[in-house]
């Protein structure tokens, strides 16, 4: 049997995702585009991960994501050294940290990819937290450049007839800030060809986290947090599509071979919020090593979810839909149903909720959720306390334990 | 003074003012957290406004809802609430501001206990035309929705009158913060808190007539001595730690004016008394001194700073900010050296629902204005 394992592929080479390569060749042309953007005479605007970049891929501007750039500051373990002296700066150590690493970083040009190219204009939409908007006031401010407001009214218990007026009238500013920027008109055939490209690459992305249902699943929310750069970064790029109908297929191929990305899978868990960057690896290892899988998450599918609000007829008011109804834009009630559709789509045997210090929009209401999803579900649940770039806000020892403590309990009541 | 005896009851114990007017009038008393709470429409619904602080107690009950990385005007209110102290409220309305704010209006709708609920989702930008023709649209729905939670219907010439009744309040709570800004020794700072304080609390056609006779009565007071005090300018959130202004006294410093969301931001601006109500107290918003989490330029928050401060002619800036409000926090590094360029001394105390210790708080504020 020796003989054979040394000409076949082992299990751990065959769980590898094979399309990962690609993706960090696109993203390495993306960044060096971005970074030479001025010697090609193209546009540079800094954007919201979850803004609304359609208008302007069709106006040939190339959007750049502090958010994006702040998982790789935390992925690559440069975040303490940022928020300290973002601290030094003056800014409180409360605040979210991709913001405070972004800032601290574009005085230094420091971080992985040495800092990211200057804005010629700023695009922020609220969607995702009234901290982005403080954020990129600094920003705008530390660059006298422009900044554009895209306002999406918060959804409590409605998404008022006020609210989709004035969300879709922003588009028609948005078009016409951007004509002034870019000094031509603004190209309505090629937005709505991006707008389109956008929409296919939401639905093969939800296509791809879809694969998960599968018993055993071949892929985790850690592979989703790293997939996810192009959803982010490319959405509306006919690159974006491509990508991910390959990424798709390799995970149908997966599915029908029945290769797990955790072997031995035997408890399938969701995570909430943000992944915690710079811990990702051992995470990863320290459920696999309790045979529990992170099929799914709240976060990387708060892109897929704007998919369903796709209108061919009406792309203006699709993407003025999707964009304001955001899993993180809506009351807790309503997460509450997002969450149950997840806990049953995918057989969720356990939650995991990570209460992130930077991020109060997606952290305050998780222990309701909690308890409900508990009570009402019978599903059990974790909070775990730590920060997605600020190591400092991390226990090693605390969360290896309650992880192990939560297996515990899930073991138990499926033995019951 | 005698017409200082009963701001001083109320700002001490609102509860038990609330719940007695509620018992004597029948009237609603609807709460809210913000100084962008339309508390116009609120009386020309037959209701009371009524501005809730967050607590002075110890926070339990809250702790299971928020994490501790929660401000503590939205954990110390939700622990009232929990401990069922705000139970003569029939309504609470959310005004949006922030993101903690946000996530509180579900917590409350889900776990407070209070019938009603309004939130009013405002525009996060003032400046733009959609923005507000939105303003004005988000006020009169929450006037319909308040009709319809109310059960009452709220009539042109109620909501103008209500409007004037709120001009003659701010009108006045302006005046005295002139009054004092001349002349410092005419009224205490802590007392100046607790009119401010009593002014989001209690019945608004008996306040505006309180008001005016404090006015009367101060014109015909004498100042006591304060010229060895240094001018201070306190600037930030919510203040609710009435004994920072005798501690600064006695550190040797006196305010004489604010930006604060319980001082100046809730008086400044009247609303214009002609043309359509609703679009006027719109207006009033997009125009007065901007929450930080409110965005009316990129820089009209350190351009109002600093014309404040000269105003009041302060040697020094105390910036009074909540540990965890993150929209202070943001715009802290940029006023802070908007007053550095124009040559004012700042410094900066953050505080929970307790102040720091005495002694070294104390130490602070007097090496402070000691190098003032």
């Amino acid at each position: 049997m020796t003989a054979v394992n040394t000409i076949t592929p082992s299990a751990a080479d065959e769980r590898k995702i094979q399309s990962v390569k690609r993706m960090k060749e696109i993203m390495t042309a993306y960044y060096i585009d971005a970074k030479t953007a001025a010697e090609n005479n193209k546009k540079v605007a800094w954007i919201t991960s979850g803004g609304p970049v359609e208008p302007l891929i069709a106006m040939d501007v190339i959007p750049v994501y502090p958010e994006n750039h702040g998982a790789m500051i935390g992925a690559a373990k440069m975040g303490i050294d940022l928020c300290e002296r973002s601290e030094q700066m003056g800014y409180a150590r409360d605040l979210c940290s991709y913001a405070r690493a972004d800032i601290a970083c574009a005085t230094v040009d420091g971080g992985p990819i040495g800092g990211l190219p200057r804005p010629d204009f700023l695009v922020c939409c609220n969607n995702i937290c009234g901290t982005v908007l403080k954020w990129y006031e600094v920003q705008a401010r530390y660059f006298n450049v422009p900044l554009f407001i895209f306002d999406t009214p918060f959804i409590h218990t409605e998404f008022s007839i006020e609210a989709q007026k004035y969300v879709r009238r922003q588009f028609e500013e948005f078009f016409v800030f951007l004509e002034e920027q870019c000094g031509r008109r603004f190209d309505g055939d090629r937005f709505e060809e991006t707008a389109r490209l956008s929409y296919e690459a939401l639905h093969l992305w939800q296509d791809i986290l879809d694969t998960t249902t599968k018993r055993p699943s071949p892929m985790t929310a850690f592979d989703a947090f790293t997939h996810l750069a192009l959803i982010v970064t490319l959405r509306g790029t006919r690159t974006a599509v491509d990508y991910y109908t390959q990424l798709r297929e390799e995970m149908l191929g997966r599915v029908a071979r029945g290769v797990a990305m955790v072997p031995r899978e035997e408890h399938r868990l969701l995570w909430d919020n943000l992944p915690i960057w710079y811990r990702m690896r051992w995470l990863s290892e320290t459920f696999a090593s309790h045979n529990a899988s992170l099929v799914a998450d709240t976060y990387t599918s708060a892109w897929s979810g704007m998919g369903d609000h796709f209108d061919d007829k009406d792309l203006v008011g699709a993407l003025a839909s999707s964009y304001a109804n955001i899993y993180i834009n809506i009351s807790i009630d309503r997460m509450f149903e997002s969450l149950k559709k997840k806990i049953q789509k995918y057989e969720i045997d356990g939650l995991v909720m990570h209460s992130n210090r930077s991020c109060k929009p997606y952290s305050f209401g998780q222990y309701d959720l909690q308890r409900r999803v508990m009570d009402e579900l019978g599903v059990p649940a974790l909070v775990i306390e730590a920060d997605m770039v600020d190591e400092r806000a991390f226990s090693e020892a605390q969360v290896d334990t309650r992880i192990e403590a939560f297996v515990e309990t899930l073991r138990q009541k499926r033995v019951s | 003074m005698r017409e200082l005896e009963e701001f001083r009851r109320v700002a001490r114990d609102p509860y038990t003012y609330a719940e007695s007017l509620k018992k004597e009038t029948g009237r609603p008393i609807i709460g809210s957290f913000c100084s962008y709470a339309p508390e116009e429409i609120v009386v020309a619904a037959g209701a009371v406004p009524f501005r809730i602080f967050g607590t002075r107690e110890n926070i339990t009950r809250a702790d299971a809802h928020l994490q501790a990385y929660a401000c503590s005007l939205a954990r110390g209110s939700l622990e009232e609430a929990l401990a069922g102290k705000l139970k003569f409220l029939d309504g609470t309305i959310f005004p949006h501001t922030c993101d903690t704010i946000q996530r509180l209006s579900d917590i409350w709708r889900l776990n407070a206990g209070i019938p009603l609920h309004w939130d009013v989702v405002l525009p996060v930008k003032l400046n733009t035309e959609s923005a507000r023709d939105y303003l004005a649209g988000v006020i009169s729905k929450f006037r319909r929705d308040m009709e319809t939670g109310l059960g009452v219907e709220i009539g042109e010439d109620a909501l103008i009158e209500a409007v004037a009744l709120f001009n003659r309040i701010r009108g006045n709570l302006n005046t005295l913060y002139e009054m004092r800004r001349k002349s410092p020794g005419l009224i205490d700072a802590g007392d100046l808190h607790a009119v401010v304080k009593s002014s989001m609390v209690m019945d608004r056609r008996d306040l505006a007539a309180k008001l005016e006779a404090l006015v009367e009565a101060l014109r015909r007071t004498e100042p006591r001595d304060v010229d060895g005090l240094h001018r201070l300018f306190l600037a930030g959130g919510v203040c609710s730690h009435p004994e920072i202004y005798s501690l600064l006294e006695e550190s040797g410093g006196v305010t004489v004016w604010d930006d604060l969301c319980t001082g100046t931001r809730y008086f400044e601006g009247l609303i214009a008394e002609s043309g359509d109500p609703v679009a006027a107290i719109a207006d009033r918003y997009a125009i007065r001194a901007a929450c930080p989490a409110k965005h009316a330029s990129l820089v009209s928050r350190g351009d109002h700073l600093i014309r404040a401060v000269r105003e009041s002619r302060a040697r020094g800036v105390i910036f009074l900010f909540l540990k965890f409000c993150d929209p202070h926090a943001f715009d802290y590094p940029y006023l802070k050296s908007s007053l550095d360029e124009a040559g004012v001394p700042s410094m900066v105390l953050e505080v929970e629902e307790q102040l720091p210790p005495e002694g070294q708080l104390r130490t602070r504020l007097e090496t402070f204005v000691s190098l003032l």
